[in-house]
């Protein structure tokens, strides 16, 4: 049996829980702990402290496997573990909390600086009316225009197929410009 | 859609930067400690400014400017109240008292002025409005924005350079190993000392920087200064190991294999 990874990274909340339990086959295996904060208490109860783990089995003899990161920042020592051997990898952004947006930035960067492969950038809760504008989140993401930047709801099989599919066009245009 | 945050979260700079590069016309209004200012864009220019509170009429801005006597504006103040700026400059001009040229340098100037004191604000929320339009009785300027976002950057920069120099609050502080240096003999001031008692390959600069209750640009100030002197040197936290060699990505060498793999991936992600 063959296996390959993607991690979905990204800030506390941002809704990589949410991502992975969208399209897993199986329920997604999550270490979740109350949170500590007093700040991020407000946000949501439970953080994922080492890492959720979705699957899907593309044939009889390939495997992908989805890795969430922790998003709180003080359990970043499990990114450079998770991003070893992954295809590529998934930032997933609360589009209404720009307060969150700086840190999105520098997880981007770091996981880049750990494994130079493809990536996108997912703008999540979209459907919400807080949500900033794709176009100004790009602006302030300091997004290169060949980034990736795609409007998410990661409580949405489809929205989450999107971008796994985009992550993977990515990918494999990649591969082909390798080779030219 | 929404365009709101914290200045914490961004600076004066960055949103100016934005509202440079998307174009966009409307009020930023931001509520700093003590006043709100609203600063108005046309296509992304910047076409008026106020802070609230504070007297924005053309007189006031001419006398500040010392184009008008403290008489003449007590007296355009006190029996012109109901001209509007844009009545009072014709009025100005036609008497050839002031050029166009004379009202529009002095407002524009006004407006920089407000930007410029904007920059020092760091705590503070905003929000954008979309569409809004300067005030009716009021002259709007069409100033380039990119002169103020470099000043804003130069502002930037100190910080810049610090995060550059200690990318990581992460990381620990030991005191560097040089025989003959006493720290003793070295003046710190009252926020150096405390920063330096709390060092110890235990403790991370975020530690120590909520330990001694400062915030990320004070701590990097410190810090740098320390580095900068040779006092200390930073290291990973106990117990953290070096990167690990990279794994295998793929499970195959084979560049067609691999091809194949992505697109079996496609094929089914698709189907799901």
């Amino acid at each position: 049996m063959q296996t390959v990874k993607m991690v979905v990274t990204g800030p506390f909340n941002a809704g990589k829980t949410a991502f992975i339990r969208s399209v897993s086959e199986i329920d997604v295996v999550s270490t979740e702990r109350s949170v500590s904060s007093a700040v991020e208490k407000s946000v949501k109860d439970a953080t994922t402290v080492a890492m959720d783990f979705g699957r899907i089995t593309v044939d009889d003899d390939l495997v992908l496997y989805l890795f969430g990161t922790p998003g709180q920042r003080r359990f970043d020592f499990m990114w450079e573990i998770l991003s070893e051997g992954m295809l590529g990898f998934i930032v997933m952004v609360d589009s209404t909390r720009p307060e969150t947006f700086r840190e999105a930035r520098s997880i981007l960067e770091t996981f880049h600086a750990y494994a130079p492969t493809p990536y996108v950038v997912a703008a999540n809760k979209q459907d919400m009316k807080d949500a900033w504008d794709i176009g100004d989140m790009r602006h302030v993401l300091r997004l290169d225009p060949k980034v990736k930047l795609l409007s998410c709801i990661a409580t949405d099989q489809d929205s989450v197929k999107t971008i796994l599919l985009e992550l993977l066009y990515s990918i494999l245009a990649e591969m082909e410009n390798g080779e030219g | 859609m929404a365009l709101r945050g914290n200045l914490r979260d961004f600076t004066i700079t960055q949103l100016l930067n934005l509202i440079n590069l998307a174009n966009k016309t409307g009020t930023l209004v931001v509520q700093g400690p003590s006043e709100t200012a609203e600063v108005t864009f046309r296509e992304g220019k910047l076409a008026y400014a106020q802070i609230s509170q504070e007297d924005s009429s053309l007189a006031y801005v001419l006398h500040k400017a010392k184009k008008l006597s403290t008489y003449q504006y007590k007296s355009i103040q006190q029996h012109g109240s109901k001209i509007s700026d844009k009545e009072l400059g014709l009025l100005l001009i036609n008497a050839g008292y002031l050029t166009q040229e004379d009202i529009l340098t002095n407002l524009q100037q006004h407006f920089t002025d407000i930007i410029q004191r904007l920059f020092t604000w760091v705590e503070g929320f905003f929000h954008f409005e979309n569409d809004n339009r300067p005030p009716e009785e009021r002259i709007s300027v069409r100033l380039d924005l990119e002169n103020l976002i470099i000043e804003g950057s130069r502002q930037m920069r100190e910080w810049e350079q610090l995060q550059e120099e200690i990318p990581s609050l992460d990381m620990v502080l030991r005191f560097t190993d040089r025989p003959g240096t006493n720290l003793k003999n070295i003046n710190l001031n009252v926020e150096e000392w405390r920063v330096v008692s709390f060092i110890n390959p235990r403790n991370t600069i975020r530690q120590i920087a909520s330990a001694t209750k400062m915030n990320d640009l004070e701590i990097r100030r410190i810090i740098y200064g320390l580095l900068q002197a040779g006092l200390v040197e930073t290291g990973r936290p106990a117990g953290v190991k070096p990167t690990a060699p990279s794994v295998r990505v793929f499970p195959t060498e084979d560049k067609e294999e691999q091809k194949s793999l992505i697109n079996r991936l496609i094929t089914r992600i698709r189907s799901l």
